[in-house]
């Protein structure tokens, strides 16, 4: 390694956060599209289907693990179709306004207590500030289409959008206040002790809150009123196709795997094991993060869409006064003799 | 040059063509996402000028909400750029006085050094610019913020006293009431005897 620092001199560090940043992006890539082929098998089997089993590697059809490849390489030689009506320039770049803020939240995304891209102290208000630009995927995909389906899906998803992310910012405020530090790393170490010990107890609430507050700020099943498939057809990305549908896709299942990550750094203890002897390493974060995403697939075969007016009145009459409450709360044991039991 | 000024410059520069774009873009939506690159560029700068925490929160509250409320009411507007470019003349004295007093200020702030101020030293790489900001807000500076959150907490109410209505005979369900629903109170077991259809003399009649 010391040789190629020789080698590339000042242009060193430019290189290696590049490498580092491609050994971020790949592997999250990977994961989101098998995390398709896993959606599709979970929910075969909830509902007693076999799910996708055809296409495998070398003639070995290995329970359908080839798909998602194939799926990619379908959407990519599929026509990218503009209609006429279309703002031509803000219909493409719309896909990358959705896909850009899911990618770049991952910056600051600690995977052990070293390995992680950029160790900034304000972590938490960056993923905050980043993940609120996703909207503008949406927004835009839906008002540049000229198609009054995907502008209403679009209308929908930014109303949703808005108003769950209040309740989840203030979930993250009542873990900042128990952490005392907006560094997710700090966050993390916060939770030492195993199981017993993590934010999910003593904020169990806000864990909740934010649990769900995520299904609905990626969109999904059975906050899904943005796709509603049964109303306006698929929502804000009605009129793409190819390639620039299938960057919609991935930055809704990078989302989900983004929060998935975020739930368990902040209420599940990250990569801390949950029986105290055991080692803590990168394997208990997969863990978590996987059963969180099963949860989002879980979800997405059991409950039935919301009706629209139930979305709004669960965001803003339900969990905003919920999370005030419990911040106002952990606010004032934490004055009392008993406030290490929220810290 | 150094790295830093080059991206000041290119900053800058994208700052500037997006705070013109705003003026003369003539789709109103193209110039509201122009809006939104000048906020998201004025934060990389602040940030260039190690103020993170007021990077951070322009681009959570300005771009992600604000413009957000924005976009989605321009969106639906039918707004006529001809009939409003109409009116330029009109409003020019009052524009070239709101400018001319942002010249002073900037001249103001730009020639500071003749005014006897000076930069403040940078700060090393471990200085915590949101603890700083923390503690100064919630210790000297307490009355002055609990002010302005009061005073936007009456925005707040008024915006909504401004705005609502009670309808009449609007079909309205207490969830609630809709939870606690029991089969007790919504089915009834009636027990009836088997019965033969008669005929229907009335319906001869008719």
């Amino acid at each position: 390694m010391e040789l190629f620092q020789d080698l590339l001199g000042p242009a060193w560090t430019p290189v290696w956060t590049l490498v580092k940043i491609v050994a971020i992006v790949l592997p999250l890539l990977t994961a989101v599209a098998y995390l398709t082929w896993a959606e599709r098998k979970v929910i075969g089997w909830m509902q007693v289907r076999m799910g996708p089993n055809r296409v495998g590697f070398f003639g070995f059809r290995l329970w359908g693990l080839g798909q998602p490849i194939a799926d990619a390489v379908k959407l990519l030689t599929k026509e990218i179709i503009i209609p006429s009506g279309a703002s031509r320039g803000l219909f493409l770049f719309a896909p990358v306004l959705a896909i850009a803020p899911a990618m770049a939240a991952w910056a600051v995304i600690p995977f052990t207590d070293r390995l992680v891209l950029a160790n900034i102290d304000a972590s938490l208000l960056y993923i905050l500030a980043i993940t609120s630009m996703g909207v503008y995927g949406v927004i835009v995909a839906g008002w540049a289409s000229n198609s009054k389906y995907a502008f209403l899906g679009s209308l929908r998803s930014a109303a949703q959008i808005v108003s769950y992310e209040i309740a989840m910012g203030f979930a993250l405020v009542g873990v900042l206040m128990s952490a005392q530090s907006l560094n997710l790393v700090e966050i993390v170490k916060g939770q030492e002790g195993g199981f017993w010990h993590w934010y999910w107890l003593p904020l169990f609430p806000l864990f909740l809150v934010y649990l769900i507050s995520g299904v609905a700020e990626t969109n999904r099943a059975p906050f899904d009123v943005a796709e509603g498939e049964s109303e306006i057809v698929a929502g804000f990305h009605v009129d793409y196709s190819g390639m620039a549908f299938a960057v919609f896709f991935l930055a809704e299942y990078a989302n989900m795997i983004l929060i998935s990550t975020l739930t368990s750094l902040m209420f599940l203890g990250g990569w801390l094991s949950p029986i105290p002897g055991l080692p803590d390493g990168f394997v208990w974060l997969a863990a978590k993060v996987s059963f969180i995403l099963l949860l989002f697939l879980w979800f997405r075969a059991t409950f039935p869409r919301y009706r629209y007016d139930q979305i709004m009145r669960l965001g803003w009459k339900v969990f905003i006064p919920v999370t005030l409450f419990w911040i106002l709360l952990v606010g004032l044991m934490m004055q009392t003799p008993y406030g290490h039991l929220f810290h | 040059m150094e790295f830093s000024t080059v991206v000041f410059y290119f900053f800058a520069a994208i700052l500037l063509l997006s705070g013109l774009r705003v003026i003369t873009a003539k789709n109103p939506v193209h110039a509201a996402l122009a809006l939104v690159l000048a906020f998201f560029t004025a934060a990389g700068l602040w940030i260039l000028l190690e103020a993170e925490f007021l990077a951070i929160t322009l681009v959570l509250v300005y771009v992600g909400a604000v413009m957000v409320l924005f976009l989605f009411v321009v969106m639906m507007l039918d707004i006529n750029i001809e009939q409003l470019r109409q009116q330029f003349w009109d409003y020019l004295p009052i524009a070239a006085l709101v400018a001319g007093l942002m010249i002073v200020q900037m001249v103001l702030v730009l020639g500071g050094e003749t005014f006897g101020l000076t930069a403040p030293a940078p700060k090393p790489a471990d200085y915590s610019n949101t603890r700083e900001l923390g503690l100064l807000l919630y210790t000297e500076y307490v009355y002055p913020f609990e002010l302005a959150a009061v005073i936007l907490l009456v925005a707040i109410v008024a915006a909504i006293a401004l705005t609502l209505r009670r309808r009449q005979g609007v079909k309205w369900v207490d969830p609630a009431v809709q939870v606690k629903v029991k089969r007790e109170g919504r089915v009834r077991l009636v027990n009836l005897k088997p019965q033969k259809p008669e005929l229907k003399a009335e319906e001869d009649e008719a």
